[in-house]
């Protein structure tokens, strides 16, 4: 016998990162005739419509305009994984009960796994790489590391996108439901339960959430104190 | 998914045109979506309303105020106006889903969201008269803990799992519509409905009608009133039982109330009778018991859900203590 089990379960190319490694293998994929719509979980049903109608969306993401002709079925967060290659932002339960793919849309935080790609033509997109701007970490990214908010990491890049949002609410006046007086309007004043209840649209599976709200606690102060 | 046709027309004229059979009105999309991915709607056409319009909220000459059906729910929350003189609709929209859905979700697809009965929501389930009429109910002999203690049926015992519809509900508001013949006006009360033996049908809007808006009359209750949600986990999750309460009165007398449950049936559960109880009186917090009692004396629970009946008895109490001012 030549070779052991051992040996055939190495890794063909050590030297990958996890990240090359997937890229990679989709490449295969994509040169082996799969298609990528089927990847994303986008297989057609046996009845089809043929043939299929494609939408054309213009979009700026994270400041770069794209003119994107789609499957109207695709979100938004697989257009930014699977097409657009912004792996930043995480596929979590995909049904909006996580938060791991929370972006920005003109501003505001929303799921973009319950978004479709085709309803945002016209819009501004900020991901999680657009957070921080030339390499110098935005205030909340600076906030999560010093509070060391994380574990794995995975609901991190939609935990930031949400606090960045929510910072931006707070400083506008926006309600929760913990507010005692809805009727004064003026900025929020942020305490602990504040921000859990704000932040509460974003699971943390390894339970990381008294150092997040620390850090937002944190990138408050520092906004505050600029 | 199944596959689509998307068409996203530019007005609402264009919108009601584009109804075929098999159509379907996305807004928000944060449960049309959702079910999609589940294989529970499959629609052969989305019609995307997000660039038709009518997502203005406007204060009317009568003193009310005409929420568009377009509107995100966090931004008719933080409406100034909805903030001070319909604050029970501001802390019922912000009791629901998570900051990033009501950016998203609108009015109109808050009235028409669907029910989160487990075995509506997972095709992997043969028994659901709501999903495909016919097969029978299966919470009604299976897992029933978060099911309905008022107005169900022997074919469905789901429940509507809106906040914001509790809160319209005590406000009086009233749901413009419009179809191929114009427009109609549907009080709330009327707007959703009780399943009898066709739990499928959610409301009484027609399938080529659209939401165009949900008008609120001028309301005596801004001084006094108390959404009180009881849940699973303090915030993000559906309501076990929620309560919408509203007193009109001077200290002395009630002049008015109105006592809505959610969480509990096919639609918001107000109950008159506990509502005639308070009317009259000069407020306590032995009236308001009184009128706890009364609320929950039709109520028929289920195997797992008979607490909910306790549940929202003292849930009455609670909320319209609060909204008394006296808890």
């Amino acid at each position: 016998m030549n070779g052991s089990l051992e040996d055939d379960l190495r890794p063909p190319v050590p030297d990958l990162t996890r990240r090359e490694c997937v890229s990679a293998l989709g490449a295969a994929s994509a040169a082996a005739g799969l298609d990528l719509a089927a990847v994303a979980g986008l297989a057609a049903p046996a009845e089809a419509a043929s043939p299929a109608q494609t939408v054309l969306v213009a979009v700026r993401i994270n400041n770069t305009k794209h003119d994107l002709t789609i499957d109207p079925r695709l979100t938004l967060l697989d257009l930014l994984r699977e097409h657009l290659g912004l792996t930043g932002t995480k596929k979590g339960c995909d049904h909006g009960q996580c938060g791991a793919c929370t972006v920005l849309l003109n501003g505001n935080r929303i799921n973009s796994c319950l978004t479709l790609a085709a309803c945002v033509d016209g819009d501004r997109i900020e991901t999680i790489e657009g957070i921080g701007k030339g390499g110098t970490l935005d205030p909340v990214q600076s906030a999560f590391v010093d509070a060391d908010a994380f574990q794995c990491g995975y609901c991190t890049p939609g935990q930031i996108c949400s606090a960045v949002a929510l910072l931006s609410e707070a400083r506008r006046g926006d309600a929760s439901f913990v507010t005692k007086d809805l009727a004064q309007l003026g900025a929020v004043d942020l305490t602990d339960s504040e921000v859990r209840e704000r932040m509460s649209g974003n699971i943390c599976r390894c339970g990381a959430y008294p150092q997040i709200v620390r850090a937002v606690r944190i990138a408050e102060e520092q906004e505050t104190s600029r | 998914m199944n596959p689509f046709h998307y068409q996203r027309p530019m007005n609402v004229t264009a919108a009601i045109q584009a109804v075929s059979p098999n159509s379907k009105f996305l807004a928000g999309g944060t449960n049309l979506i959702d079910l999609m991915k589940n294989g529970v709607e499959r629609p052969a056409e989305l019609i995307d309303i997000n660039r038709a319009g009518f997502a203005a909220i406007e204060p009317q000459p009568d003193g009310g105020l005409r929420l568009g059906a377009a509107a995100r729910n966090s931004d008719t929350a933080n409406f100034p106006m909805v903030r001070y003189q319909y604050p029970l609709l501001a802390r019922a929209i912000l009791s629901g889903a998570s900051p990033q859905l009501r950016n998203r979700a609108t009015n109109g697809g808050n009235l028409m969201q669907r029910t989160r009965c487990p075995y509506f929501m997972d095709v992997a389930f043969p028994q659901c008269n709501k999903r495909a009429p016919g097969t029978g109910c299966g919470a009604i002999g299976g897992l029933n803990r978060m099911h309905a203690i008022f107005g169900a049926s022997p074919d469905c015992i789901a429940v509507q799992p809106s906040d914001m519809c509790v809160a319209l509900t005590a406000l009086d508001a009233v749901v413009r519509v419009r179809g191929p013949n114009g427009e109609r006006r549907i009080p709330i009360g009327d707007f959703h409905r009780l399943p009898g033996n066709t739990p499928q049908v959610d409301t009484n809007l027609k399938p080529d009608e659209l939401i165009i808006s949900i008008d609120l009359p001028r309301s005596p209750y801004a001084a006094h009133s108390c959404y009180l949600k009881i849940r699973d986990r303090a915030s993000y999750e559906f309501a076990l039982v929620s309560v919408a309460a509203a007193l009109d009165t001077d200290g002395e007398t009630i002049h008015s109330a109105r006592i809505v449950l959610g969480g509990v049936a096919h639609k918001p559960w107000r109950v008159q009778r506990a509502e005639q109880t308070l009317t009259g009186r000069k407020p306590s917090l032995e009236l308001f018991a009184r009128a706890a009692d009364d609320a929950v004396a039709d109520a028929k629970p289920y195997r797992q859900n008979a607490f909910k009946v306790e549940l929202a008895r003292r849930a009455v109490a609670r909320a319209l203590g609060t909204a008394g001012g006296l808890e």
